[in-house]
């Protein structure tokens, strides 16, 4: 019961909004005994990303146990699972962007393209570059629409002269669906756009570096249903040209985008496997439970 | 009893009111049901009596004490003899305040002119009256409050919503206490300068470039010139302020900078409050420093790369200033930093910024509000310093853009003209009021201007 508590509580060190606190707490406990080993087949035929035995700790407590899992090129992985369950700080891990949390220590070993990102080799402002992140809130800058969306591109020099940034700028906003919208009004600022329209000038922001893979911290869940759908058929057109891990609350959000679903809980990964399968006929009791809405 | 021991009173009744209001409250609501069938808790009838008490019974007390004196005056007048009704309003006061030492001192038997003497009693027959009548008409104020405050504590009246009212208008009370101060001094100071104007042109003191305020006192005075062109004082002014903010802007941002992005938090809590002391050091000890280490330094400096350096020169007192507001611009700018939101600084990171790089295109630009108010603060505090410059630059009015001349400013010459030895309607004291009129509308139109470019060019985040 402690030790949930403590689990819970690496919480707020992921940022992430609490948004449903388990309730039925000593059913947790009696069945964190019966996860030791991850069930499915966590490993891509085609891989981007490698994940190996990847322990987390903040401070003394450990995030995330001994989790190993693979992104595959141009596919969907889906994270899933209860609050606090490590999925958002697994994420964080793949780009390094836990390395701005002074207390946060990564163990174990994560590829992109068979190189080792943790390696000192590794520049991790160049690793954001390729491995582009999108928040749960939607963070544009406090700048015009279309600096928004240029800084990435000005601050990798992707661009040599203005019509070069100008056409990353529009391709981008197009890709992101955004741009027929925002078209006539590029220089005023991203603040005033719409909760929707913020969360996918983020993704034309994203995307305006070309990223190799994109992380996506529960894009949708301060967006409303509608803003939701476009995101999500966002997400499916996205997939042709990049690899994509989206950590969701939504049940039927992991199963409309993903094509692989990962379920974490208290920071293991449980079950892996095809997001049909996982759907349809989850084999571990904790993952059915979960997806059937028992509890989390 | 005295006005202080009336106080005590007036705080004992509301204090009694408070309780017996609320006491009251409890025994009215037991016929409908307990005190939760009253509108409001109990404490606050407990307040509404108290504020029915306390508050007519200190307004009337103010009253008193402010209007008093006049009445006590004009009483008297009728006392003295008709050849006092023809003195001056500065002269008729002069002669009360003796009248009131002679009371005060119980020798008025002592006393040889009978006019006096007479006045002198009736002055205390008088003060005698006035303290009584005062007493009791306070003491029946509160105790009225009391009783009318208790008829009104009834099961529907809202004595919450009344208590709040009261509050909110206290609050616009205290509110009003600072901008009627800031008006008081204005005017004040608008009068005396208008005085000034009187006696020297406006457009020779705006545009005088000469500042000399030497006045005669006798008519075969020498050494009299009273030039009193207010450019040098204002270009002194300008150059030790720019030279301070040179200093302090860049040092205080980077340390901010440093303090919230890159420290630890351990180093933090040390660095911060030894940087904050910078602040609380007296400026008079700034002035040694500059007078006595940093002017001598800097001469030595200069002249061993063979430059004519004053031994009081603007450089000195400008460095020295700049380290005094340092902690102005890096404290203010330390916490605007801190509070963009993680949010901001993921973002930034997550695109692949360095961490230089999102401090200057994203950090800064979020926080720029809040650093140009520290900015703000600290060259206000430049304008407005003293002592550094007295001690350091000087008091010869040079018109001159070197920073290794001595150069005076609108502060110390201020204090020069009212410390020195003058009439205090000359007009060379009357120029210090002139000085001060103009020091405050320079800061008024830096202040407005800098507000104005705020506006324009933050970047706002939610």
């Amino acid at each position: 019961m402690v030790e949930t508590d403590i689990n819970m509580r690496t919480e707020l060190m992921e940022s992430t909004q609490v948004q449903s606190v388990d309730r039925s707490d000593t059913k947790v406990a009696d069945m964190k005994q019966q996860v030791n080993a991850t069930i499915g087949e966590p490993f891509a035929k085609d891989p981007k990303m490698q994940a190996r035995q990847v322990n987390v700790y903040y401070g003394n407590k450990q995030a995330i146990f001994n989790v190993s899992l693979d992104l595959g090129k141009n596919e969907v992985v889906a994270l899933i699972g209860p609050s606090g369950c490590g999925k958002s700080t697994f994420l964080r891990c793949m780009n390094r962007m836990n390395d701005t949390i002074p207390i946060c220590r990564v163990e174990g070993n994560i590829t992109l393209d068979s190189e080792d990102i943790y390696a000192d080799a590794m520049d991790p402002v160049l690793l954001r570059a390729r491995v582009g992140m999108v928040f749960q809130k939607p963070n544009p800058f406090p700048k015009s629409i279309y600096d928004n969306v240029a800084y990435g591109a000005r601050l990798h020099g992707l661009a040599f002269n203005k019509a070069e940034l100008d056409e990353i700028v529009i391709t981008s906003l197009q890709k992101a669906g955004l741009f027929d919208e925002v078209k006539d009004r590029l220089h005023e600022p991203g603040t005033g756009l719409s909760g929707g329209q913020q969360q996918r000038l983020c993704i034309a922001r994203t995307i305006a570096v070309s990223p190799e893979v994109i992380l996506m911290d529960e894009p949708a869940s301060a967006l409303d249903p509608i803003a939701t759908a476009i995101i999500e058929e966002l997400i499916d057109e996205l997939r042709q040209n990049y690899t994509i891990a989206i950590v969701t609350h939504s049940m039927q959000q992991a199963a409309r985008v993903s094509q692989r679903t990962a379920y974490f809980h208290l920071g293991k990964l449980v079950e892996i496997g095809e997001t049909n399968q996982i759907f349809t006929n989850p084999k571990h009791e904790l993952t059915e439970n979960y997806i059937t809405g028992r509890f989390g | 009893m005295n006005a202080t021991t009336l106080l005590v009173v007036i705080i004992g009744l509301t204090v009694f009111g408070y309780v017996i209001g609320r006491m009251r409250s409890i025994k009215v609501s037991q016929g409908t049901g307990g005190p939760s069938s009253l509108h409001s808790l109990p404490k606050y009838y407990g307040y509404m009596v108290a504020l029915w008490c306390g508050i007519p019974a200190l307004i009337l007390l103010v009253l008193w004490l402010v209007l008093e004196p006049g009445i006590l005056r004009s009483l008297l007048l009728d006392e003295l003899p008709t050849t006092m009704s023809t003195l001056s309003e500065n002269e008729l006061s002069l002669v009360m305040n003796d009248l009131q030492l002679l009371a005060d001192s119980g020798r008025i038997d002592a006393e040889t002119d009978p006019h006096k003497k007479a006045a002198a009693i009736k002055l205390l027959e008088l003060n005698s009256t006035s303290e009584l009548m005062r007493n009791v008409l306070i003491f029946l104020v509160a105790l009225n409050g009391i009783i009318w405050g208790l008829a009104n504590v009834k099961i529907d009246m809202r004595a919450r919503v009344f208590v709040e009212r009261i509050i909110r208008y206290l609050l616009i009370l205290c509110s009003l206490v600072a901008i009627l101060t800031t008006i008081g001094i204005v005017l004040s100071v608008l009068f005396e300068s208008i005085r000034f104007f009187k006696s020297v042109p406006i457009t020779d003191f705006i545009f005088g470039t000469e500042w000399s305020p030497q006045t005669a006192i006798r008519a075969d005075q020498v050494g009299s010139s009273g030039a009193f062109g207010a450019i040098p004082l204002f270009a002194g002014t300008l150059l030790i302020s720019a030279i301070a903010l040179i200093i302090a802007v860049p040092t205080g941002l980077m340390s901010a900078i440093y303090l919230s992005e890159y420290a630890s938090r351990r180093f933090r809590a040390v660095a911060k409050p030894l940087l904050e002391i910078l602040a609380g050091i007296p400026t008079v000890v700034y002035g040694f420093f500059a007078a006595l280490t940093v002017a001598p330094f800097i001469r030595k400096f200069g002249e061993s790369i063979g430059l004519n350096v004053a031994s009081e020169s603007a450089l000195a007192a400008g460095v020295v200033m700049g380290i005094m507001i340092i902690p102005f611009v890096s404290s203010l700018s330390d916490d605007v930093i801190s509070a963009v939101p993680k949010a901001m600084r993921d973002g930034a990171y997550g695109m692949g910024a360095t961490q230089s790089e999102t401090i200057r295109q994203v950090l800064i630009p979020a926080a720029l509000p809040g650093i140009v108010g520290g900015i703000l603060l600290a060259a206000s505090r430049a304008i407005g310093e003293t002592m550094i410059v007295v001690m350091a630059a000087g008091l010869a009015a040079n018109l001159t853009v070197n920073p290794l001349q001595a150069v005076t400013t609108v502060t110390v010459q201020i204090v020069t003209l009212l410390t020195g030895d003058q009439e205090f309607d000359s007009p060379k004291t009357l120029a210090a009021f002139a000085l001060g009129l103009m020091l405050f509308v320079t800061t008024l139109v830096l202040n407005v201007i800098a507000l104005h470019i705020v506006r324009k060019y933050r970047e706002q985040y939610e």
